[in-house]
């Protein structure tokens, strides 16, 4: 049954097109994102769902050949405005990648407050008490408070990956953008992910791209079906998975393609 | 299970192992045999008085090239000034900014400084420094002459391509992961690049940074127009100074047992040092967090 938003949308995407040099890789995407739901973007390698995640938060700009038309709101605000410093939004839209990536010349506490301390926070009565929070947060304080200041590379990929979440986390951001955050991990390590995701929701909304087409059904409310750089498909996750709308999207999540 | 030809396949492999064996012997030979002829010729020239006391004029024995080590430690610390925070920067430069076409250029440009003989750049410090006054506004900043700055501008300028294209390398070593986790927590480019993607690359920039260096404190030519040589201590920067390698020449080419014992010596303290600088600043950077491997 579908579940219709209880609050507005956190993030519009209006119309957006993204180009890389002359290669069209989004056509004109219109998509709301609820607020405190998981939303999966799920489609075959190469339909453009990264980049749209990335243009979320705009990650895509690092490559300087992209280009984008249309527009992404936040709350209302246009992110793509003018006056808008990437770096501002980038502190409201949260990302966590598929391969993990902690910083490896710093500890387990010192990954997580990082983004506070660059950022030019210094109180150390805050950063004990966010880096506790974050950790909770990530499922990972029981298994590394007694170790903060261990190496961060000397976690399990599992441990790693939870770690990234909780330094997304540190710097409290509204949205959290993940980026196939469990494809690198075992099975278990998987399903603490997504556990933990189902808890994040409470607070945060969530947009994550899959290829596990299982796991956006066991996790998301919301599934959107990306097609060589269109929105096929965007309903409720029940919906799309069990009476789709669309052929293609039939095909997509019952394996007949993709 | 056996192949056709086994035999002569392991014959090959043989043969080809030993060849890389001998061929690695190669490579380690030249320096155990330098470091052992140094220590024969040299060791008995080493005592108290060789790093304290300056030249005895000729004729008379003992004295030491104090002056030349002090020397080369000032002309090295000159040269780390200069060459470690443009070749630094410029290296930050070329991995984290700048466009492929430009790039291209500047790293042609620095490969080709990077050949430049030597005594070149000593003639270009000579031409800039030595033989008029460096003058701002009518006052004089650097009187010409000889002197200490000039050596050490000398060797600095020969560091900034070696460490500008070390460093670019070793950053780009840095995986873009890191950099993409730092600019998805809202940290600045310029923040990431120096507390992420230096700090991780830390490790290889000083090593850069101390081949460079290495590679510098031998160099005699370029020195021979600039820092000259000084058979006394130095009192000021804007003096011709006495360097090893200065020092070891003018020895070596003298007439005289002694100083030859002593070239030896000098020699002999100046591969130490290179390779005491070389494992002292490696061990007090090694990463806390690295594994060994």
């Amino acid at each position: 049954m579908a579940t219709t938003p209880k609050n507005p949308p956190a993030l519009t995407a209006r119309n957006l097109s993204i180009f890389f040099g002359a290669n069209q890789v989004l056509k004109k995407i219109s998509l709301d994102i609820a607020a405190k739901a998981v939303t999966a973007i799920i489609g075959p390698s190469g339909c453009g769902k990264s980049t749209f995640l990335r243009a979320l938060n705009r990650m895509h700009e690092l490559n300087p050949e992209a280009r984008l038309e249309g527009e992404i709101r936040l709350c209302g605000e246009d992110i793509y405005a003018s006056q808008v410093e990437p770096v501002i939004v980038r502190r409201r839209v949260g990302m966590v990648f598929q391969k993990s990536n902690p910083f490896p010349t710093m500890s387990i506490a010192e990954n997580v407050t990082v983004g506070l301390r660059l950022n030019g926070v210094r109180e150390r009565r805050l950063l004990a008490e966010r880096t506790e929070q974050s950790l909770q947060m990530a499922a990972l304080w029981d298994e590394v408070k007694d170790r903060l200041h261990a190496p961060a590379i000397s976690l399990s990929g599992g441990q790693q990956q939870r770690l990234c979440i909780a330094r997304a986390l540190a710097v409290q951001p509204e949205v959290l953008l993940m980026d196939e955050p469990a494809s690198a991990l075992d099975p278990l390590a998987t399903q603490k992910i997504e556990d933990l995701i189902i808890q994040l929701k409470r607070d945060y909304t969530i947009v994550i791209v899959t290829h596990n087409m299982q796991q956006a059904a066991r996790i998301s409310d919301f599934t959107a079906f990306f097609y060589l750089g269109e929105l096929v498909e965007f309903d409720a996750t029940t919906k799309i998975f069990t009476n789709p709308a669309k052929k293609q999207t039939e095909d997509y999540v019952t394996g007949r393609f993709g | 299970m056996t192949a056709p030809n086994h035999n002569l396949r392991k014959f090959k492999n043989a043969f080809m192992q030993t060849l890389a064996c001998v061929c690695t012997v190669l490579v380690v030979l030249p320096l155990l045999l330098v470091f052992y002829h140094l220590l024969k010729e040299g060791f008995t020239a080493i005592n108290w008085a060789f790093f304290t006391q300056l030249p005895k004029p000729v004729g008379e024995t003992g004295g030491g090239m104090g002056n030349a080590i002090v020397g080369t430690f000032i002309l090295l610390a000159q040269a780390a000034l200069i060459g470690v925070p443009v070749g630094v920067l410029g290296g930050v430069y070329l991995s984290e900014y700048g466009g492929t076409k430009l790039n291209w250029w500047i790293r042609f440009a620095a490969d080709i400084l990077n050949g430049v003989p030597s005594i070149t750049w000593g003639i270009v410090v000579f031409a800039l420094l030595v033989v008029h006054n460096v003058t701002v506004f009518g006052q004089v900043l650097i009187p010409r002459g000889f002197s200490a700055l000039a050596g050490g501008l000398v060797l600095g300028l020969m560091m900034i391509p070696l460490v500008m294209r070390t460093t670019e390398e070793v950053l780009q070593l840095v995986p873009g992961g890191y950099r993409e986790a730092a600019f998805a927590l809202g940290i600045s480019k310029w923040r990431t690049i120096v507390q992420i993607v230096l700090r991780t690359a830390s490790k290889g920039i000083v090593t850069g940074v101390l081949l460079a260096l290495a590679r510098v404190a031998g160099e005699t030519a370029p020195l021979l127009f600039t820092a000259l040589g000084n058979r006394f201590w130095a009192h000021s920067l804007t003096e011709p100074i006495a360097a090893m390698p200065l020092q070891i020449f003018a020895y070596a080419i003298s007439p005289y047992d002694d100083w030859h014992r002593q070239a030896w010596a000098g020699a002999l303290v100046l591969l130490l040092l290179v390779l005491f600088l070389n494992a002292g600043v490696r061990f007090l950077t090694r990463d806390r967090f690295q594994r060994k491997g």
